[in-house]
């Protein structure tokens, strides 16, 4: 064989096959991998366009899509990822780096507006945060000229509402359809405060030692959406965020709504900081 | 002298310089990308250039132009060298090497741009869109006609062990990259994968794992092969150890892709199975460590006097420790702690920077003062480039394993009343100070290109232009 040029290449084309169709051309015959949830939906018009600039700005180098089954991991990004939600991703964009964090669930957990201001200037929204700001997106009109050769080559309904859709559009509205299309598939299970609303005391009541840690939790975590001077002026336009009305008493109400989260507006904070952040970040809040 | 070995060394040469060319480029926006991680001012995305210049584009620019342009450059320079000298013949073809040479350059400038406008297909290692694509095979095509078209007329009958490293890696590239290259074009600059979700990236780690082990493990390890014997005199301690490690590479590494999906909705065994046989995999991997050691055997004073045995075999003890780094790495136990932290480019890094550029600086070193037929400039300043190539690497890579270990922490720790302990911004902010050695690091390392290059420039600049018989098969 080492003296036999044509017998190597064959049996190393060999070798190398067996583990290449086992582990590569196997799985494409198992139900599991080519199903598609019901739930799941091929992308429109506008969202393939959103996917689209997010592959070309190259946004999957420092965020994945594709949360783990580790209690950890649900806890902070929600119900973990099933492969049938997958199978109209042409290409799948699970990633392989977090410098950022996973977006698999992102879809319905922020306003569009949240998304419109954090994508032209992130350390806003996030204070610390290290993704660099992508404005040309909210300039540039979005090219439509290839999207029904898109669809058509994915093979998702094309449809004139959908189309219409899409026109007269900046690369930001895509952008921000795509983004808030992530992980609908499956739903979100809501955060359930683990004391009753009526049963919640406040353990820091009348106690003035802890509101500077609750200011600097305030501005680090809340700020961005709240504002600074909690009148909802962070420019996102996104309502109620007002929240210099509180007064004291409310603290048992701002714990237990911060912990649940508003569907579509605001994550659940329980999971994230627990309930002695909470309410030292209430405490702030209802002293100014 | 025959003309036909004067145009193989002249293309010999100029393949050796367009490799150090493309090595500075790609090292420096590696460099560049580092830096912006922890300064996103670095990005300057509010300029005019602010589209081009973000970390989403020029990470596959960094990544690509190290793969297509250093990486396969090098391939080209030493797998020409050690195909002549092993087979003891001329190319088949000069010409087709030179319209080779031509194509190449042409298509590594061409994918340089076009990343930075965008066109990218997010497939890792594979982001170039498929006219690039096309170029690469048509390259690589002539590449192995004319390699393995040299072994056919081979004088020298039994084939030597870098040449089986050089046949696996010139099918086993050419098989993946079209496998993962299968794509429909929506236009000229954009494309969809025939495959979706799941398996979509299944094919794509089955790519990304095994274009490692051909691209990056395959050719340096018939360098080591070839130079090792040259260089230290002795000869390979076991023959039967280097068929054991080439069959078992050629086997193992096929089933290993998904250790890069552990955790994924990809199916269950698939992922075990991609464990099991990554941890088999260290046993044909240290063959080729076990075998360089043991070639030293008596000659551990190399080490000391010859600057080529110092990058040589301090390659392969970083080979040896990725090699079991890596396979450690999959066990859905650490998986699970340092999947998608820092931890996984100091894992690459210590293969790319410890392994691989070691092998391939011992071989530029070795192939160019015998293509142009002097003396290497200053040996002193090789063993500066060796020490700066050390230093920086440890301080890349122990950087990020502690970053990563350190952050998957922190994501992971929770407070006695089932609450996280930390947001996600709060890992990144502990995790700067960590991006910033990371980049002192990198710019250690490339110090040390740096002057690497300047000794080369100055040993073909120190030259006499005329070729010489000894180089030549008349």
């Amino acid at each position: 064989m080492y003296r036999n040029p044509t017998l190597f290449l064959i049996m190393a084309v060999v070798v190398f096959a067996i583990g290449s169709i086992v582990s590569t051309a196997l799985p494409f015959f198992l139900e599991s991998t080519v199903t598609p949830m019901p739930s799941a939906k091929p992308y429109t018009a506008l969202q393939i366009e959103g996917r689209d600039i997010y592959i070309r700005e190259g946004c999957n180098n420092c965020h994945t899509q594709t949360i783990r089954p580790l209690y950890s991991e649900v806890l902070r990004y929600g119900p973990y990822s099933r492969g049938g939600e997958f199978e109209y991703d042409r290409p799948h964009l699970w990633g392989s780096r977090r410098t950022g964090p996973d977006l698999a669930r992102l879809g319905g957990r922020y306003p569009d507006e949240w998304h419109y201001r954090h994508m032209v200037d992130p350390q806003a929204i996030v204070p610390g945060s290290t993704m660099p700001p992508y404005p040309w997106l909210e300039k540039r009109p979005l090219d439509t000229s290839h999207t029904h050769r898109k669809l058509e080559i994915l093979g998702y309904p094309i449809t004139d509402a959908g189309l219409a859709e899409a026109a007269g559009k900046t690369e930001l509205d895509a952008m921000v359809a795509y983004l808030q299309s992530l992980g609908t598939a499956v739903p979100r299970t809501p955060a359930a405060i683990p004391t009753p609303r009526a049963n919640l005391v406040n353990p820091y009541a009348g106690d003035p030692a802890i509101l500077a840690e609750g200011e600097a939790l305030f501005m680090e975590h809340c700020a961005g959406c709240h504002g600074v001077e909690l009148r909802g002026e962070a420019g996102t336009g996104i309502t109620m965020t007002e929240l210099v009305d509180h007064g004291p008493g409310d603290e048992a109400d701002i714990v237990a709504d911060a912990w649940e989260g508003v569907e579509g507006m605001m994550p659940a904070f329980g999971p994230l900081l627990g309930e002695d952040r909470l309410w030292k970040i209430a405490n702030y809040i209802t002293s100014r | 002298m025959n003309p036909r070995s004067a145009g193989d060394i002249r293309i010999m040469r100029a393949y050796a310089i367009w490799t150090v060319v493309w090595g500075v480029v790609g090292m420096l926006v590696g460099i560049v990308i580092a830096a912006q991680l922890a300064t996103p001012a670095l990005n300057f995305a509010n300029t005019p250039l602010g589209p081009y210049l973000t970390y989403g584009r020029l990470r596959p620019l960094h990544t690509n132009a190290l793969i297509y342009g250093f990486g396969a450059g090098s391939f080209f320079c030493m797998q020409f060298y050690m195909v002549r000298r092993l087979c003891k013949v001329n190319l088949l073809s000069a010409g087709l090497a030179r319209f080779q040479l031509w194509l190449w350059n042409i298509t590594v400038v061409l994918a340089a741009l076009s990343l930075l406008l965008g066109m990218n297909t997010s497939k890792e290692y594979h982001e170039l869109e498929w006219p690039i694509d096309v170029l690469i095979v048509v390259i690589w095509v002539c590449f192995a006609i004319n390699v393995i078209g040299t072994i056919y007329l081979r004088k020298e009958r039994e084939m030597y062990t870098s040449l089986w490293y050089m046949i696996g890696a010139l099918i086993g590239v050419a098989i993946l990259f079209l496998g993962n290259g299968a794509v429909v074009p929506v236009s000229l600059f954009k494309s969809y994968p025939i495959y979706a979700g799941v398996n979509d990236a299944n094919v794509q780690w089955w790519w990304g794992h095994n274009a490692v082990a051909f691209f990056f493990t395959f050719t340096p390890t018939a360098m080591i092969y070839y130079l090792l014997p040259k260089t230290t005199q002795a000869p390979i301690y076991s023959h039967r150890l280097s068929m054991f490690g080439f069959w078992g590479l050629m086997f193992f590494y096929l089933w290993t892709g998904a250790h890069h999906l552990i955790l994924t909705p990809v199916p269950e065994w698939l992922q075990t199975v991609a464990i099991a046989f990554s941890l088999v995999l260290i046993a044909p991997s240290w063959a080729t460590v076990f075998n360089t050691y043991m070639t030293m055997g008596g000659h551990w004073e190399k080490m000391r006097d010859n600057y080529l045995v110092k990058f040589i075999v301090t390659g392969v003890t970083f080979y040896g420790l990725q090699v079991i780094q890596g396979p450690l790495q999959a066990p859905r136990v650490f998986s699970q702690l340092i999947h998608y932290t820092d931890y996984v480019p100091g894992h690459v890094h210590m293969g790319t920077m410890g392994f691989y550029a070691m092998i391939i600086f011992a071989a530029l070193y070795y192939v160019v003062p015998r293509l142009w037929q002097t003396e290497l400039h200053s040996v002193a300043l090789a063993n500066t480039h060796f020490w700066l190539a050390l230093v920086g690497q440890l301080t890349y890579n122990i950087t990020m394993w502690i970053a990563g270990i350190q952050q998957g922490a922190m994501l992971k720790s929770m407070e006695p009343d089932g609450t996280l302990t930390y947001t996600f911004v709060e890992t990144v902010t502990r995790i700067v100070p960590y991006w910033q050695m990371r980049t002192a690091g990198g710019v250690i390392f490339f110090v040390g290109v740096l002057i690497f290059t300047y000794n080369i420039a100055m040993t073909i600049r120190g030259s006499g232009k005329e070729i010489a018989a000894e180089e030549a098969y008349a």
